[in-house]
């Protein structure tokens, strides 16, 4: 079933008899399979405002990722909380959606920096489970009026309802970038290099560490400030193994992406997790976890390739399981957004 | 303002209850004696007033839910409250309530350079946060202009701002865990010193909520190295259309100032009178502060006044000396002070759109002679942010409720250009009535729902945020 505007969109959920898989660009196949008929947003698509002197831009949520990214290139701007492409990693075709990426949270390496995608969405438009039309937040970045509801539907993953407008505060592209590479073996030793420059006033937009490559270090900014602070971080870290300075933009992004898509694991045999953790103990998970790690986000991100369990998907909560006050919480606010039980049931465990 | 009528059969059980809270909590930790309870009457929306039933200031969490659960047996509202600080009534008592004050609650529980974050009580003010870690040269970024006396628990029930949030965010983009207590004496720790916390954004949804979720006794804050140095620099100009243009333009070209602040010539002429700034009398000026190392300040200045330049401005004054940029801002700093001493004023919070900004101060200025009051403008204009302060005489009969009706109408104007009705001080009871031009019952309903799972009796903060007719049901049982 697909929808091309929000009449159609709460109309086919007030009228639906059953669960609905809801989906955007279907890139994202992330927790419990569901059953369902497909509730396709495809259709909720185009851009309704943007104003590159106000950093906002307003759009259907089912517009695709790309066309968005393009626009804002335009305009020497971007959504700054880098969305990861995951194409690789999940095998999946198609393109990403921006209401896709809002209901998934999905925020790349420069969420050390910038924030999450959580912290750029500054309204929503959605119909809950009964069919009700609902706005919260607005097209500014300072709004204190009434509760988030704006935060709780990022990374909701479509189960507390079926957003069809998001709204997204921008931020400049960086007129330059470089990224320092750290020759730097094993977890602890990337800990600790990736917390002294994040440590450091630098305002580092990126550190992470893939196996086989080593440390990475990202500053972006005006031409001689990104040249100043790669070398007082080039000195800071000297220390901490053999350094390369790239400075080639179109070099500065392919490593990026390599970090955002986690292409090492791509195509690779096994269990990829994705570990969210406190950045200083990351090491020692890492340690405990064995296997192939890479880390992003100065270790507070841990991805692993583990091998494959036998039936560790059917056994396995796709999310964390919260403790039982928590999980009460959100039980309960998923019973009253959604009283039917018919958007994306028990996807998210 | 209209409060809901105290329940008359809680003040009856007042001994009752304050016996009961006696038993939960050290002898020093409850007040109930009227003459003491007068201290905790109202916050900085002090037009409106109403000492509490009794008031609590437990010690730790442990004590804040065992009264709590006290509270929630004996069906009795419960007002948190960190320092006070709220411009918009969030901490105002009605006559039947407990009010759960934070004060005695303020010790840093863990400072973490490594992972960058410090976890404190929540009583403890913003300012002395970035206190206990910026000799290890950090600070915490969210900077509300109450600082040196607001409290932390405040800043997250209020998901307050500041001057600097253009380039660091407000409080919720700040936060990344809590300690909070439900009303039913439950206790969760949402969130921690990890990025993203499983399941859905419980963290997200609290942080705002005006204290009508749960009490919030311990927050887990992000910490960031301080930079190498800030400048500031003063531009006039004969317009406030040609400031707000050059702010755009600004924006556009790639410089992310930490704060570009705005003023108009009323608040001009008003701040020089008081603090004198050395400010030039000009229609519009911008104080822009950037932030980094000398030669990266000095990249970003120069492209400012490049782009400056082309707007034609009066005065384009950089600071060369702390004392220079002590200067700067003294102005700015004293503004609300100054305003103080010409007249009563009342301070709006709506934000609009950066595009709107030469529409809606032209409009103000408009209604501003229709309403026969005086109107200074003073705002963060990177954001959109405004607080216009409307002037007016507390002892002229009709002129306050002239200025609320004029307010109003401004914080309207914000909504209708694609606004909001408060950026940063929260809706309380000030902006409670106006909700509904902002949202719509379905979108004020999903908001409730919300409040029911967590508080499903509405003791907590019952009276704020929502107008009272569309809570009626719900505050009943």
């Amino acid at each position: 079933m697909r929808v091309a505007s929000e009449e159609e969109l709460a109309e086919a959920i007030r009228s639906a008899a059953g669960p609905l898989r809801i989906r955007g660009g279907g890139t994202r196949p992330v927790g419990r399979p569901l059953a369902g008929e497909v509730l396709d947003l495809s259709g909720m698509a185009g851009i309704r405002l943007y104003e590159p002197g106000a950093l906002t831009l307003v759009a259907g949520a089912g517009t695709p990722l790309a066309e968005v990214e393009a626009v804002l290139a335009a305009e020497a701007q971007r959504l700054a909380f880098e969305p990861a492409d995951w194409r690789g990693l999940l095998g999946t075709e198609g393109g990403s959606t921006l209401g896709g990426i809002v209901a998934a949270n999905v925020s790349g390496p420069r969420r050390v920096q910038a924030g999450a995608c959580r912290d750029a969405l500054l309204g929503v438009r959605f119909v809950d489970g009964t069919g009700a039309l609902v706005k919260n937040g607005g097209r500014v970045m300072k709004n204190v009026t009434g509760y988030d509801l704006v935060k709780l539907m990022a990374g909701s993953w479509g189960t507390l309802g079926v957003m069809s407008e998001v709204a997204l505060r921008l931020l400049p592209a960086p007129a330059a970038v470089a990224v320092l590479c750290l020759g730097v073996e094993g977890a602890a030793a990337a800990g600790a290099a990736m917390t002294a420059a994040l440590g450091s006033p630098h305002d580092v937009t990126g550190a992470a560490w893939l196996p086989g490559q080593g440390g990475l270090i990202r500053v972006e900014g005006l031409a001689q400030s990104v040249t100043y602070r790669a070398g007082r971080l080039g000195s800071l870290l000297a220390g901490h193994g053999p350094l390369q300075v790239e400075r080639d933009p179109e070099a500065c992004a392919a490593i990026w992406r390599r970090v955002a898509e986690v292409a090492p694991f791509h195509g690779r045999a096994g269990d990829v997790w994705r570990i969210s953790a406190r950045p200083s103990v990351a090491p020692a998970i890492v340690a405990a976890l064995g296997g192939e790690v890479m880390l992003d986000w100065g270790g507070g991100l841990i991805w692993a390739l583990l091998p494959e369990g036998s039936d560790a998907r059917a056994r396995i909560a796709p999310f964390q399981p919260e403790p039982p006050a928590l999980a009460a919480l959100s039980a309960g606010i998923r019973a009253r957004f959604d009283p039917r039980g018919i958007l994306n049931p028990g996807l998210m465990g | 303002m209209e409060m809901p009528s105290p329940s008359a059969a809680i003040l009856s059980r007042k001994p009752a209850i304050v016996a009961r809270l006696r038993r939960v909590l050290p002898a020093d930790s409850v007040i109930d004696d009227s003459t003491e309870t007068r201290a905790y009457e109202c916050d900085a929306l002090s037009a409106y007033r109403c000492p509490p039933l009794a008031a609590i200031l437990p010690r730790s969490t442990a004590e804040v839910a065992a009264a709590l659960r006290v509270c929630h047996e004996e069906g009795v509202p419960v007002v948190p409250r960190g320092a006070g600080t709220s411009l918009a009534g969030g901490a105002l008592p009605t006559a039947d309530c407990v009010i759960l004050g934070l004060a005695r609650m303020t010790a840093v529980l863990e400072v973490d350079y490594a992972d960058r974050v410090i976890r404190v009580e929540a009583g403890r003010t913003n300012l002395s946060v970035t206190a206990a870690v910026e000799g290890d040269g950090f600070f915490y970024a969210p900077d509300p202009s109450s600082q040196l006396a607001c409290a932390i628990g405040g800043n997250i029930a209020m998901n307050s701002g500041g001057a600097h949030c253009l380039k660091y965010g407000v409080t919720t983009n700040n936060l990344l865990g809590v300690t909070m207590v439900m009303m039913d004496g439950t206790v969760i720790e949402i969130g921690g010193a990890h990025a993203d916390a499983a399941g859905l954004d419980l963290l997200g949804v609290i942080c705002g909520s005006e204290g009508q979720l749960g009490v919030v006794t311990e927050a887990t804050l992000r910490i960031l190295p301080r930079p190498e140095g800030a400048r500031p620099v003063l531009i006039a100009f004969g317009s406030s259309e040609v400031a707000g243009a050059c702010v755009a333009d600004i924006i556009k070209a790639g410089v992310l100032p930490v704060a570009i602040e705005f003023m108009d010539r009323p608040c001009i002429r008003a701040t020089e009178d008081f603090a004198h700034a050395g400010y030039p009398d000009c229609e519009a000026l911008l104080i822009i502060e950037v932030e980094g190392s000398g030669a990266e300040i000095d990249e970003q200045i120069g492209l400012i006044r490049q782009i400056a330049g082309r707007h034609d401005p009066a005065v384009f004054r950089e600071s060369g000396s702390e004392e220079e940029a002590r200067k700067i801002w003294l102005g700015r700093k004293a503004a609300f002070g100054a305003m103080g001493q010409i007249a009563d004023y009342m301070c709006l919070d709506g934000t609009i759109p950066v595009s709107s900004l030469p529409f809606v101060l032209r409009r103000i200025g408009e209604m501003s002679r229709d309403f026969g009051l005086g109107v200074a403008n003073v705002f963060h204009a990177g954001d959109g942010n405004m607080h216009p302060l409307i002037l007016y005489d507390a002892n002229k009969p009709g002129d306050l409720e002239r200025c609320e009706a004029f307010g109003a109408e401004i914080l309207k104007l914000c909504v209708a250009v694609g606004g909001c009705l408060t950026g940063e001080h929260g809706v309380g009871i000030e902006k409670r009535d106006l909700m509904g031009v902002q949202y719509s019952d379905a979108d004020m309903e999903a908001q409730m729902r919300v409040k029911d799972v967590f508080d499903p009796k509405w003791l907590l903060n019952p009276a704020k945020v929502f107008p009272l007719a569309l809570s009626a049901e719900r505050r009943a049982g």
